[in-house]
């Protein structure tokens, strides 16, 4: 696989510091061809953060416009740059810019030629910059010069960062022609919490403490990409038993979310009686894993090495009464969901997510999957227990709220299966095997991709010898589906935002960091 | 006297009909709900605290309140609940009633106007568009009625509706459910406005008064609960009469239509809860097409009248 990348962008040296993928030191040009290769659609883009003197581009050979029978395989590229300059990756390839933008926020690098100059995560109100100590004072906020639109009759409606509701923080800048919005803008950054500065230095018990807080709801999966993320660098084996428990209290996640995702969906058009339906089954789902795992959301439940909880007979039980129930009770939502048409006729048509949009931003998830594109890191590029079991991928053609909706109501099935197979295929033994020690002085990188309810989340990890973490960079799917719902509002009428933006759900937390 | 019995019972009484119609969606909800009462401790509470002022609030942001407060009791006020033939049933009509309540909205939108925020601005746009389909259909609802009942006296209309000689006239069924319609959409409750929502992007009534605070929401919310109070007491004056005590009866006769009249209010409330709890909410475009169906169910009413007496 790394032949195919390193063929596609040529003049780079292979370096051999990465597992379980490649890594290719790029020069100038080599950085220059692949972004090249994006703008092509020959890969699709996969994670894009900096560190100091550093910039690193990851590459996925995943379903793009042109990519034929792809694996899934990804390959990361990076550049040194020591003057603290890079050349461009979002002047050829859009779904880049706000990364980029980010990359220079958090190190103070320039990309040279980026088309959109303006800071993303810095509001300028910090004190220090991540890997900058003491570079930028603590300010007030500064201006930010929202993109100007020019027309007859258009106002603008602010809304943000503190909403009405308890969501997180999130300025919205609509711009409307009457009721149909002619631009969405979003501003974010407001929950900026300093992840990576936090991990530099950290242990790992403390690292995966914070990799399990970087977005709360999908706290198992930020765990998981963090464990397996270490255990690739690290080449520590994970006992068979904590692999398929790993994988029962992520579809308990994937389950629980979805849940309230279609509840909150529905009540966004004022249908309150599915939320509440969907509030009592996600309620079940979360006492579940509190009495099997001893956490509500299993925070904490998966480390490096394997798993912090096991399984016992009593547990067994209650989560096979869990399904039994969920199963008993999620057709008769989805034929409430099907048979009332008040709520139809506001989901059907309602945001549509363009295929081709979806591909270009590599968008992954339910609403990636919603709108034709077959992608889900369990398959591609896989990892166990999920190679082991069989399972399709649900996917909808329409790309509106009710093609959403649909997935993720096939998706609660697909992990109900999940976890039946996986509690008949539990092998009995260890739960957790120690990290090995470091055999020499050189760090030790890894790289995991992680289906959680999202999408797919990238985690990159840089260990030193003795096995405190040197850098990590998460990256949440929602980075590529915030600028896809500006795209998707657009042409829809203000009061169905809400709507769409439920129906995508993206992570505020996550996304800043 | 009981004209003003009749005032201070309908003002004492519009709080508990919106907390029990909240309590009753919320027990359908399968949650515990906050108590009927609540609402009073609402008001107490908004009337205790300070008024925040926006620095660019007029002095019609500051009387809005009262004025629409006031337009919607006298309104409620002419309406008879437990008897008929009050002093104010002969000196005012449905129109009259209907004028008052359009006089509110205007003082209402033009308040949600006058701070000058996208919200306000918004509110105040969709509730006028609600309102050119919503007034129409009111008042054809109100011809129907006079046609039939000879007059446009509410009393009038209500000993009318008593006699046993009405019977069943398509054009009352079409009157009822246009007044429905309007009633729906007038009170903000779904699917035409959401009551409880958090999303300011989706409100109407919510969003007109959302730079209110203190004992100016506090009157804004009063009017609000008179006014579902209001329109279920129209509706059922006109199209369930029974047990209202007449200009000049005993104490016993009013006591008797003041229960009537609590239960009334109790089922109105009931049928309120689970119509709201079936239904999602509709796009806002789509509300006029639903106020016209309202409308033209009005217009029938009346063309059906002439038609069945010409024949």
């Amino acid at each position: 696989m790394g032949r195919t990348f390193a063929a596609l962008i040529g003049r780079a040296t292979r370096g051999t510091d990465l597992r379980p993928w490649p890594r290719l030191h790029a020069d100038v040009e080599g950085w220059l061809r692949a972004a090249g290769g994006l703008r092509d659609g020959a890969y699709g883009l996969a994670g894009y953060w900096g560190e100091p003197g550093r910039v690193n581009l990851a590459l996925i050979d995943i379903p793009t416009e042109t990519a034929e029978a792809p694996t899934g395989g990804l390959c990361l590229v990076s550049l040194d740059c020591p003057a603290g300059r890079f050349p461009s990756v979002g002047a050829v390839f859009p779904p880049a810019i706000r990364l980029e933008r980010t990359i220079c926020d958090l190190h103070g690098m320039r990309a040279d030629g980026n088309p959109d100059p303006r800071p993303w995560l810095d509001h300028g109100c910090w004190r220090a910059r991540e890997g900058m100590p003491g570079a930028a004072p603590a300010g007030r906020a500064t201006d930010y010069p929202f993109l100007p639109v020019e027309g007859e009759s258009l106002h603008r409606i602010p809304v943000g960062p503190v909403h009405a509701g308890i969501i997180e923080p999130g300025h919205f800048r609509f711009t409307c022609s009457g009721e149909t919005v002619v631009r969405l803008e979003e501003r974010l950054g407001y929950v900026h919490k300093g992840i990576e500065g936090l991990m530099a230095g950290a242990s790992l018990e403390r690292a995966a403490h914070l990799a399990g807080r970087v977005s709360g709801d999908s706290t198992v999966a930020y765990a998981l990409a963090f464990a397996q993320a270490v255990e690739a660098a690290t080449q520590t084996v994970v006992p068979e038993r904590a692999v398929w428990l790993r994988a029962l209290m992520a579809e308990l996640e994937r389950i629980a979310n979805h849940l309230g995702d279609i509840g909150a969906i529905c009540n966004d058009a004022a249908f309150s009686i599915m939320l509440a339906h969907c509030g009592v089954l996600r309620e079940r789902v979360l006492r579940a894993a509190a009495l099997c795992f001893g956490h509500r959301l299993m925070m904490d439940k998966v480390i490096p090495g394997g798993v912090a909880a096991d399984l016992t007979t009593d547990g067994r039980a209650v989560i096979e009464g869990l399904l039994a129930e969920v199963r008993a009770r999620l057709p008769e939502l989805a034929g409430l969901y099907d048979k009332t048409t008040s709520l139809q006729d506001r989901t059907v048509g309602t945001g549509h997510l363009r295929p081709d949009l979806a591909r270009r931003f590599g968008c992954g998830g339910v609403i990636g999957r919603a709108s034709g594109r077959a992608v889900d890191a369990r398959r591609l590029p896989g990892y166990p227990p999920y190679d082991q079991l069989p399972f399709d991928i649900p996917v909808a053609e329409a790309g509106d709220v009710d093609a959403r909706v649909r997935v993720r109501f096939a998706e609660v099935v697909k992990s109900l299966s999940l976890i039946t197979h996986a509690l008949a295929r539990m092998p009995a033994g260890p739960v957790l095997a120690t990290i090995s020690p470091s055999d020499g002085d050189q760090p030790a990188e890894g790289l995991a991709l992680v289906e959680g309810f999202r999408g797919d989340i990238l985690l990159w990890v840089r260990l030193r010898p003795d096995r405190t973490v040197d850098r990590c960079h998460a990256r949440d799917p929602s980075w590529f589906q915030w600028p896809l719902l500006e795209a998707v509002i657009e042409g829809n009428i203000v009061a169905d935002f809400p709507l769409c933006n439920k129906s995508f759900n993206c992570s505020y937390s996550g996304h800043d960091l | 006297m009981v004209q003003g019995l009749q005032m201070l019972l309908v003002l004492a009484i519009a709080p508990l009909l919106t907390g029990f119609v909240r309590w009753v969606k919320a027990r359908m909800l399968r949650r515990r709900g906050a108590s009927p009462l609540q609402p009073y401790r609402d008001l107490l509470r908004l009337v205790r605290k300070e008024v925040v002022l926006a620095e660019s609030a007029s002095w019609l942001f500051r009387v809005a309140p009262y004025l629409v407060f006031t337009a919607i009791w006298v309104a409620a006020a002419l309406i008879p609940t437990f008897a008929t033939g009050l002093l104010f049933s002969w000196s005012a009509d449905m129109i009259a009633i209907v004028a008052l309540l359009g006089t509110a909205r205007f003082f209402l939108a033009l308040a949600g106007m006058d701070v000058g925020t996208s919200f306000g601005g918004l509110g105040s746009s969709r509730e006028m568009m609600i309102a050119s389909v919503a007034e129409p259909a009111m008042l054809m609802a109100v011809f129907t009625l006079s046609l039939l009942a000879g007059s446009t006296q509410l009393s009038a209309v209500a000993n009318f509706m008593l006699d046993q000689s009405v019977g069943l006239r398509i054009s009352l069924g079409l009157v009822l459910v246009a007044l429905l319609i309007v009633s729906i959409a007038e009170n903000a409750r779904i699917p035409v406005d959401n009551p409880s929502t958090h999303l300011e992007l989706t409100m109407v009534h919510e969003a007109m008064v959302l730079e209110y605070s203190g004992r100016h929401l506090a009157m804004i919310e009063a009017a609000a609960f008179l006014k579902l109070v209001l329109y279920a007491s129209l509706i059922a004056c006109v199209f369930a009469p029974w047990g209202m005590a007449a200009a000049g009866d005993g104490f016993f006769a009013y006591l008797v239509g003041t229960g009537v009249y609590l239960l009334k209010l109790a089922v109105a409330g009931v049928l309120l809860a689970a119509f709201e709890t079936s239904i999602a909410k509709m796009r806002v475009f789509r509300v006029p097409e639903f106020l016209g169906a309202a409308l033209m169910l009005g217009l029938l009413g009346t063309l059906l009248l002439f038609v069945t007496r010409s024949v």
